[in-house]
């Protein structure tokens, strides 16, 4: 296919492409930054062990930011795991199900989606705060003992808001399924259960792995909803990140941000690579 | 959307309702406990009092969304916190345009470009997607700032032509906000533009073509209305989010720019106000479900958005 294209689109693209990627050059070249104040280029840092890379040696010496790493994979990798199973098993019973209540389901779960975000980070405040409260003060738990936000509040809440979009995503793929396959393995005396496990999943497989995948992402990248709901020990990247903006930046959160970029990247050039063999065959 | 199709065979497996329960019971009782119920809570308090030591009295009024409308005290209108609202509305609006225009070229590239092309260029819309949304705020900041990376490039530039340059005062500002907004929800918009356009058939193009239309009259007799679901979908993805944002109007607005956003973190975190701060999270809620309503209903609901 030649197609003539106007210049001028293609003028437009490579802008919008530049102004898309300026940011993240922009974090990538200043982790290498001289300057402990980062406002300015000052040279290529060469100091300590670890030469042009002293920043990135400083980010595996900080406590509280590997800490914070670390809560930030278990709480993506908790709530994934949970949010798919829930929200496979939601459009499972939406899309091929008639249930009392079914539209009540179906209403709950889009709400997440058509509302910001912010409204269902205060709804969970308030809810976990009136619960502990109530909880706290009828067992006379104290110190130690008292159940107050953190690691354990904000996973439940990232399962609560990824649920509906694994759901979406699930419900997509089964909107396209052919009942013919499964009713063939009924006929060949696969009771429901072995008809689900070896005709059902794995068709629907796709979907649910991008289900996962979306999840996971959603988890990662959260802010808003972790701001309300966590507590001590409970720090995410994002917040400890969102503490620093306030406080102080060194090319330290550059050398961060390089580190994500580069993980994302690769994932992504995995999953692609991935997809495209699955597809093939 | 869920039409039950009636079962063909006669000897199809029926399907029990029981299974259908328990399937659908996990995910009911979470959205349940997290969701409705929280909701509800908020929705009560928002008509509750504040009590002395941050206790919520329950005696009700209509009281703090008069606070909110700014007519709490007969015969003043205090218009701080509708100046808020209309605000966020008129930043949402802004940058939901912009995001459009900025996007819409770009999803036409993509879209047109060959078949085996287009996973590629998608791609690279995805990757500053999930770089993290704290961290490309801290990014704008290396841009904007007044000795950033924007003002000495500009500096340079204009000290190559030997023109006199003074910084721009961008950071903090309401424009650094808005830019910010336009570059973090930039890819929400194209993905579903992207999907409308994609479907396009190639024919109608040259159809048009064979009838004599030229490029301008192809685009808004073909092109466009064509594209519209995706528009639409795409609004809906950037509006929703930019209207409960605080961190961006929090990092780059200084302490001028305040949003609804804003409004409602510091009533439950540093205001210690939770009943006011509940009537504003219900006023943004019903603003933007009813923002989204008449959108939809005007321009039909977009699948697109869900779809992919």
């Amino acid at each position: 296919m030649t197609r003539r294209r106007s210049p001028w689109l293609l003028i437009v693209t490579a802008l919008v492409y530049v102004f898309l990627y300026a940011p993240i050059i922009v974090l990538i070249v200043f982790s290498f930054n001289a300057s402990r104040t980062n406002v300015v280029f000052e040279g290529v840092v060469n100091q300590g062990d670890c030469g042009a890379f002293y920043w990135f040696c400083q980010l595996g010496r900080n406590r509280e930011l590997v800490a914070a790493a670390r809560n930030t994979f278990s709480v993506a990798a908790a709530s994934t795991l949970a949010s798919t199973a829930i929200g496979t098993m939601a459009a499972l019973a939406l899309q091929r199900y008639k249930f009392p209540g079914k539209a009540y389901s179906e209403v709950s779960l889009y709400i997440p989606i058509v509302i910001p975000e912010i409204v269902m980070g205060v709804g969970l405040l308030v809810l976990y705060s009136a619960l502990f409260g109530f909880i706290n003060n009828t067992f006379g738990l104290t110190g130690d003992n008292r159940l107050s936000l953190g690691l354990g509040t904000v996973i439940l809440s990232h399962i609560a808001f990824s649920v509906p979009f694994v759901a979406l995503v699930v419900r997509a793929r089964l909107q396209g399924f052919d009942k013919a396959v499964e009713e063939a393995a009924m006929d060949l005396y696969a009771n429901e259960w072995t008809t689900f496990w070896r005709v059902t999943l794995p068709i629907i497989f796709p979907g649910v792995m991008s289900g996962a995948l979306l999840a996971f992402t959603l988890s990662l990248d959260d802010f808003i909803i972790t701001f309300f709901t966590t507590g001590p020990g409970g720090t995410t990247l994002p917040i400890y990140v969102y503490g620093l903006l306030r406080r102080v930046t060194t090319p330290e959160l550059n050398a961060l941000a390089t580190v994500w970029i580069v993980i994302v990247f690769v994932v992504l050039m995995l999953s692609q690579l991935a997809g495209r063999r699955s597809e093939a065959h | 959307m869920a039409i039950e199709q009636p079962a063909l065979r006669v000897d199809a497996p029926p399907r029990t309702r029981w299974q259908g329960i328990l399937l659908a019971l996990p995910v009911t009782l979470l959205m349940t406990v997290l969701l409705v119920v929280p909701l509800l809570i908020i929705g009560v308090n928002s008509f509750a009092q504040r009590g002395p030591d941050n206790a919520i009295i329950y005696n009700f009024s209509l009281n703090n969304y008069l606070r909110l409308l700014g007519i709490a005290e007969p015969g003043t209108w205090d218009t701080l916190y509708i100046g808020i609202l209309i605000r966020s509305l008129w930043l949402a609006f802004q940058s939901t345009v912009l995001v459009i225009l900025v996007g819409y070229p770009l999803a036409y590239f993509i879209a047109r470009a060959p078949r085996r092309q287009r996973n590629f260029w998608l791609f690279l819309v995805l990757v500053p997607l999930w770089t993290n949304f704290v961290i490309r705020v801290y990014a704008w900041i290396m841009i904007l700032r007044n000795q950033g990376v924007l003002n000495s490039l500009l500096g340079w530039f204009a000290g190559l032509f030997g023109l006199p340059f003074t910084p721009l005062d961008l950071y903090p500002s309401d424009l650094a906000v808005l830019i910010c907004m336009v570059y973090e929800f930039l890819p929400f918009m194209i993905l579903p533009m992207f999907t409308s356009l994609e479907k396009i058939d190639d024919s109608l193009y040259e159809a048009a073509a064979d009838l004599g239309a030229n490029a301008w009259h192809t685009f808004w007799r073909v092109t466009f209305p064509l594209s519209l679901p995706g528009i639409v979908a795409g609004t809906i993805l950037v509006f929703i989010p930019v209207m409960g944002t605080f961190i961006v109007s929090d990092i780059l607005g200084g302490r001028q720019v305040i949003l609804v956003g804003n409004l409602i973190q510091r009533q439950f975190l540093d205001a210690r106000d939770p009943v006011f701060g509940s009537a504003a999270t219900i006023v943004l809620m019903v603003l933007t479900l009813a923002v989204t309503l008449y959108y939809t209903r005007k321009f039909g609901f977009a699948e697109e958005a869900f779809g992919r």
